[in-house]
């Protein structure tokens, strides 16, 4: 028995137990680790994938529930960082220790995708799912803006 | 400070030595030539590595745990080696002798050393080698090596004839290395004291920087271990045939600290474990609770040994009796918790004797050592790589998730990586300790400090990390006690009680619970003069320049004393912490007893500095951090059982409470002082006073939750 996913554009077919949270199939599994474990209980956002578009806790997301859904980790964003997120990641030199970052650039990616001209508030809104315990919470704000120039300029 | 740093030094170095054996003693290979995809490699010395195709790895000795070393440590090798920052690969570097931090006499990151230890040998590190590259083209081309230089990777000579480093390596490596070598007058630095970009940025914005969680060997299994839930129980029996029967799990092991259940995924063990059954031993701490930790340590405070911090200055007693006015004040710090993102973990690989240890580590050379005496194998049977660590803050200076995976891996003869859950994590962690400071002023009729009185009490993470003596001064709880001011009578104590806590050392350790009560006293002080607390702190510091300095320059950036919206108030404080000198503006607003910091202004000055925007970077990090613990955290107990289990009720800052950040960093020819940490300790009582000064309550015990506030 398997369940069918659809993740950064590949078919696939997982054949952990259909209980299982959609991150461990995501690393474990599929071998992407980029995404994280920070909590096990949507609390920090290390995990924060996208399912059909949306950001999702993918730790809190059994993998049966997403069958047939199309999913995008951090390693869609694009493999030589040639996305407006990386972009702006790299020139603010946002991560610290990054653990938390493809967390982050995931949920900033849901929010440029629907609001290319995030306020203060929008950034907050959107961002407040996502802990950085090193802080890095001024310069994610900055890339973010960044980014989104970048995008309404493209 | 001087005589504790030099006391702190001594201390480890002798211990570690005396008690541990822990220095292995195996350098990196000296000029051995290994066969790789990436050509062949040269090892001219400890820190460089080149390789015939012209890659160069340069060696960072500390842990990447955000502060940055992964950048700021090749930079100092690049400044001397002339090599194109950008250009080259780093590796963290292995267990070795050659790698001890001389500041704390161990191979550990930690301290804010990283930048003081490296200054010097870094640099020193980067020129031997390109001394060699020089000396090798010289025999090579038969000239005169003084009419060589090395440029950019390239030794140049006369009549334009040049040679890279890697067509120079092997010959190079061959040489001995030279005991003495020139170094640049700072002035001509190119790369050290400029912005550069983090080397390990693009890694971590892509998914494929490599954390202990990512670690994956052949044939890998994975663990979830289930420890007491109180803090040092022992398994007295455990019945493993309802996880035995589930999906994937192909053991279950007893293991010093509890059992593990090792099955064929991360899943599959952790909810086996949750059907596992264990007796436990819940040991002496069983009857712990956070009500009897402040009772004891206060018990302690008024009957405990006192141990003086330095010398006593003048007669504290006798100024008291004749002093206009008496302040008294006690403060409290409560114990907290590291919470780094990435929850403990490692993997470990045991076969034949021998064992692989990959994963994230502030402390190599404990790591190796312990390990071995563990297992009773032999040190050079143990390899340990040191992955990127997802945040450390203190909490992987500490082993025992490392011995836990190599019990694991050996009972089971696999490869595993041991992974803890969040909660597990933040209920058995080495917690921050308790801190309880009593501070007491005689002032003269203009309201000024003649006398000053400061005694801690806390419990020693020296005594148990390191078996510190008892009875003896722990420089890791005297830290920032003694604060700038000039007063002509001061007496500093401290007492250490053992609360039967597991304690460790926290981002900032002892500069946290000194700093918060040194200037929220100094703030209530000036209250009780009637004065402003910047002039009241300036008018102390006359023969203190770098502290005045930071101080005005904070003051003035923040615009100390212009008019605020209605609501906001400021605070201000100052310390210096690992040869660091810092002042700290907080505005802030409260309502409802809810604190919003809307801005801290630093100002620091921490001598000569190798990537500012790194520091910048750190300071930023450190308020976020110390913000947390001024306002939110606080490790309670029953029954010797953590009450706090996740982010939910262990609260760190978010991105809408994060404040805006204004840093002055001082142009400085000083030595380089460290910046990992001390704004994390003063970000505390910038904000305690500028909640004080909102609210007109002074709240005395830390963290100033809405009902703290509302209580006061």
């Amino acid at each position: 028995m398997s369940i069918k996913l659809n993740v950064n554009g590949r078919a696939v077919a997982a054949k952990s137990e259909p209980d299982t949270p959609l991150l461990w199939v995501i690393r474990d599994e599929l071998g992407l680790t980029g995404t994280k474990f920070g909590c096990g209980a949507a609390l920090c956002g290390a995990c924060t994938v996208h399912v059909n578009g949306q950001p999702v806790r993918s730790c809190q997301t059994p993998v049966e529930s997403v069958a047939g859904k199309k999913i995008a980790t951090v390693e869609s964003l694009s493999r030589n960082n040639t996305h407006p997120l990386q972009k702006a990641w790299i020139k603010h030199d946002v991560p610290q220790c990054g653990y938390c970052q493809s967390g982050q650039l995931m949920s900033a990616a849901a929010l440029l995708a629907k609001n290319k001209n995030p306020s203060d508030a929008d950034i907050d809104q959107a961002m407040s799912g996502n802990l950085c315990r090193c802080g890095t919470y001024p310069r994610i704000k900055a890339a973010i803006k960044d980014a989104a120039a970048s995008l309404r300029n493209a | 400070m001087s005589t504790l740093e030099t006391s702190r030094r001594d201390f480890l170095k002798t211990s570690t030595l005396a008690t541990g054996g822990l220095i292995m003693g195996f350098a990196l290979p000296g000029a051995k030539v290994e066969a790789q995809a990436a050509g062949t490699v040269y090892t001219p010395n400890a820190w460089v590595h080149i390789a015939d195709n012209n890659t160069i790895t340069l060696i960072s000795a500390r842990s990447e745990m955000g502060q940055g070393v992964y950048t700021s440590m090749p930079m100092l090798i690049a400044e001397e080696l002339n090599v194109d920052i950008q250009q080259i690969k780093v590796a963290i570097a292995p267990p070795a002798a050659v790698y001890v931090n001389a500041l704390l006499g161990a191979q550990i990151t930690g301290g804010s050393t990283s930048v003081r230890d490296g200054w010097e040998k870094l640099r020193v590190g980067g020129a031997q080698v390109r001394e060699m590259l020089i000396s090798a083209a010289a025999d090579k081309w038969k000239v005169d090596r003084s009419t060589l230089r090395a440029e950019n990777g390239m030794v140049l000579g006369p009549k334009g004839r040049r040679a890279s480093y890697g067509s120079l390596a092997a010959a190079a490596a061959k040489l001995p290395v030279p005991e003495k070598v020139a170094l640049k007058d700072p002035k001509d630095f190119k790369i050290v004291g400029q912005r550069v970009k983090r080397l390990d940025t693009p890694a971590k914005v892509n998914g494929t920087a490599e954390f202990g969680i990512d670690v994956k060997l052949p044939g890998m299994v994975y663990a979830s271990i289930e420890q007491c839930p109180v803090i040092g129980g022992k398994v007295t029996s455990f019945d493993a045939a309802k996880a035995k029967g589930m999906p994937g799990v192909l053991d279950v092991v007893q293991v010093n600290d509890g059992v593990a259940v090792v099955a064929s995924s991360y899943w599959q063990a952790q909810k086996a474990r949750k059907a596992l059954s264990v007796q436990w031993d819940e040991g002496p701490s069983a009857a712990l609770d956070h009500h009897k930790v402040l009772a004891g340590t206060r018990a302690a405070a008024d009957s405990g040994k006192v141990l003086p911090i330095g010398k006593p200055v003048g007669n504290v007693a006798e100024a008291m009796k004749g002093a206009a006015k008496v302040v008294k004040a006690e403060y409290i710090s409560p114990m907290q918790a590291h919470a780094a993102l990435e929850p403990m973990n490692f993997t470990a690989h045991y076969k034949n004797g021998k064992i692989l240890l990959v994963g994230p580590t502030q402390f190599q050379q404990g790591a190796h050592g312990t390990v071995a005496g563990v297992l009773g194998i032999k040190p050079e049977d143990v390899t340990l790589k040191t992955t990127f660590l997802g945040g450390g803050f203190g909490r992987r200076l500490e082993l025992d998730f490392i011995v836990q995976a190599a019990q694991i891996s050996k009972a089971v003869g696999r490869p595993v990586k041991l992974l803890w859950s969040r909660e597990d994590d933040m209920t058995h962690d080495f917690y921050r300790p308790l801190g309880l400071n009593q501070v007491q002023a005689g002032l003269d009729a203009q309201g000024m400090p003649v006398a000053l009185q400061f005694k801690v009490t806390s419990q020693s993470v020296t005594q148990r990390a390191f078996g510190l003596p008892k009875d003896t001064l722990d420089p890791f709880m005297a830290e920032a006690a003694v604060a700038a001011y000039e007063i002509p009578n001061t007496q500093h104590d401290l007492v250490i009680h053992d609360s039967g806590m597991r304690v460790g050392y926290w981002r900032a350790v002892s500069h946290n619970m000194n700093a918060f009560a040194n200037e929220s006293f100094m703030d209530e002080l000036a209250l009780a003069a009637g004065k402003d607390p910047y002039a009241y702190r300036m008018a102390l510091l006359k023969n203190k320049p770098r502290f005045a300095n930071v101080l005005k320059l904070a003051a003035e950036k923040a615009g100390w004393g212009q008019p605020l919206p209605a609501g906001r108030a400021r605070g201000i404080a100052l310390m210096e912490g690992y040869d660091t000198y810092m002042a700290q503006v907080a505005e802030v607003s409260v309502k409802d007893g809810q604190v919003t910091v809307h801005r801290v202004t630093v100002a620091a000055d921490l001598g000569r500095m190798v990537n500012p925007d790194t520091v910048e970077a750190q300071i930023q990090s450190s308020i976020a951090f110390g913000m947390s613990s001024a306002l939110m955290q606080e490790i309670t107990l029953d029954k010797g059982r953590v009450l706090q289990t996740n982010y939910n009720n262990y609260p760190v800052v978010r991105m809408h409470e994060s404040p805006n950040t204004d840093i002055v960093l001082v142009e400085s020819t000083e030595k380089p002082g460290g910046i990992g940490e001390p704004a994390t300790a003063l970000v505390v009582p910038a904000i305690a006073n500028a909640v004080a000064a909102a609210t007109g309550k002074r709240v005395r015990k830390l963290p100033l939750t809405p009902e703290a506030i509302r209580q006061a």
